[in-house]
């Protein structure tokens, strides 16, 4: 055992570790703390939806060669959460079909871009199948990277405690926030913007497949147990941060694919916490 | 005093029109039910004076000083309501968050307000338990006390009974009557039970194929002339 904290340990020391730590953490905080708004809504699917559009603009983006996919990435991924959240109240294809034909479609667009346009690379299927279930990406974090990621978790948490009434709000009742005079349609297009980003964001540590799973399974799991809104919420984000605390270290000691550990662990956690739901009587 | 005055309304969504020419108004402490089949166009003519989708024609005017904010609601429950993991407590002071602008926490005054609205209801003893854990009457109540944060000018309930039990249901009645009566609470109420709205409501409307809009005894008269009507024919 002593042995393992000494090889820990001497991970710790290197700067690369840290930096995927610090990554990975605000990253699951970010998208647990809408993740509960998102199952509650109905839309747990737009985290699968939405990674996947986001992979089809990166492939564009690797198209058209640019070096710095971000702004494309993000620009193309927003617009979209925004009609899927919006939109989508009256549009003729309705919620969840709407999600699912975005979704693959974006999957088989951007796969088949890069076969068709394929820019030399010789590992094509190795790309594509690091785009969608996470790459080791998360370990070669640039300053940048880490810097970018901090800020925009800043401005997801601030968003969110500033207007957490609201999003309770639109998110129990939207006809009556918007009958009593609140700015529904305003607070769904914010919470459509903030989810985009968290994605576009997240897609660096667990990749476009799983990131439903980080979005779904804290929030799912706090539900099993607590009964109001704000408890949910607050421990939702704290079973988000240490279920990625603990897939990270065990996938840098294991050396197991870091998103697909993650999810394990929030799997392990989620029937842990239904076990106790369950044993203390809370409604499943 | 006026509250409400609905001209010539035409009422439908999209390209399809649900009712033509309406007209009604309401005034500060009736009691409106509005009655009428199914698919008559009850939830759109509230819906549009909620002010949540516009008239194809006609006019609404609110009285002075007031706008479709100043109307709580009672809606119909959703799916997603039934198991929404939320305090009681969270849920009725949501009400007061239409007044507050981009204020992002509540104030002492909305905290105040959702306590005596909680009392009015009888609901100070359930503010910390779940929403979804309470029974139908108690999850009504809560509601209420919602829209109560939101306005204590006019309610418009939304088949405030549908799904309770019949001494669940007589309760909610007497509850609704005493907003309307003791605390001058206007109240509008769309309704499938005719003879609980004759019993209650100082004002009918009645909706589809026929538009009627008067007060109950009027209403009784004009029943009673299409019973005749229909037995001469």
């Amino acid at each position: 055992m002593s042995e393992l904290f000494t090889t820990l340990g001497s991970y710790l020391e290197r700067p690369f570790v840290v930096n995927a730590l610090i990554v990975g953490v605000l990253i699951a905080l970010c998208s647990s703390l809408l993740g509960v708004t998102l199952v509650l809504k109905r839309y747990s699917f737009i985290g699968d939806g939405l990674s996947h559009v986001a992979f089809g603009a990166m492939a564009v983006a690797a198209v058209v060669g640019l070096t710095n996919d971000m702004p494309l990435v993000l620009g193309i991924t927003v617009v979209c959460a925004v009609l899927l959240l919006r939109v989508g109240k009256n549009a003729k294809i309705k919620g969840d079909a709407a999600i699912a034909m975005i979704s693959v479609g974006a999957l088989a667009i951007g796969y088949l871009l890069m076969n068709i346009f394929g820019t030399g690379s010789s590992n094509l299927s190795g790309d594509v199948c690091s785009t969608l279930f996470g790459s080791t990406s998360i370990l070669t974090l640039s300053t940048f990277d880490v810097w970018m990621c901090v800020i925009l978790s800043v401005i997801v948490v601030l968003f969110f405690v500033l207007f957490y009434n609201k999003i309770f709000s639109v998110t129990f009742d939207e006809s009556f926030a918007q009958a009593t005079g609140q700015r529904a349609g305003l607070y769904n297009l914010l919470i459509a913007i903030v989810i985009a980003v968290i994605i576009v964001v997240a897609m660096q540590l667990v990749g476009s497949l799983l990131i439903s799973a980080l979005v779904i399974f804290p929030a799912l799991s706090a539900m099993r147990v607590f009964k109001s809104f704000k408890s949910v919420t607050v421990c939702a984000a704290i079973v988000s941060v240490v279920c990625a605390l603990i897939g990270l270290l065990t996938s840098i000691l294991a050396g197991t694919p870091v998103g697909s550990t993650i999810v394990a662990v929030d799997i392990v956690v989620f029937i842990i916490f239904s076990v106790i739901g369950k044993l203390t009587g809370g409604k499943a | 005093m006026k509250q409400l005055e609905c001209e010539n309304l035409t009422l439908g969504y999209g390209s399809q029109v649900v009712l033509t020419d309406l007209s009604f108004e309401v005034n500060e402490g009736d009691y409106l039910c509005i009655v009428g089949e199914n698919g008559s166009g009850k939830t759109t003519l509230m819906k549009t004076v909620l002010g949540l989708t516009k008239p194809l024609d006609g006019s609404i005017r609110y009285g002075e000083g007031l706008s479709a904010r100043d109307i709580g609601w009672l809606p119909q429950q959703t799916d997603v309501q039934r198991d929404f993991p939320a305090s009681v407590q969270e849920i009725v002071i949501s009400g007061t968050l239409g007044r507050g602008g981009f204020r992002p926490f509540y104030s002492k005054a909305d905290k105040a307000l959702a306590e005596s609205a909680m009392a009015r209801m009888n609901i100070t003893g359930l503010k910390k338990r779940c929403y979804r854990e309470l029974s139908g009457g108690q999850q009504q109540r809560v509601l209420l006390a919602r829209a109560l944060c939101a306005t204590r000018k006019i309610l418009l309930l939304d088949e405030p009974v549908a799904g309770l039990d019949p001494k669940v249901t007589a309760d909610m009645y007497e509850l609704i009557d005493s907003l309307n009566k003791d605390d001058g609470v206007t109240v509008i109420m769309i309704s499938h039970d005719v003879d609980k709205a004759l019993q209650y409501a100082s004002h009918i409307l009645h909706i589809g194929s026929e538009l009627f809009f008067g007060t109950r005894d009027e209403y009784r008269i004009y029943e009673a002339d299409k019973a005749k009507g229909g037995d001469g024919r």
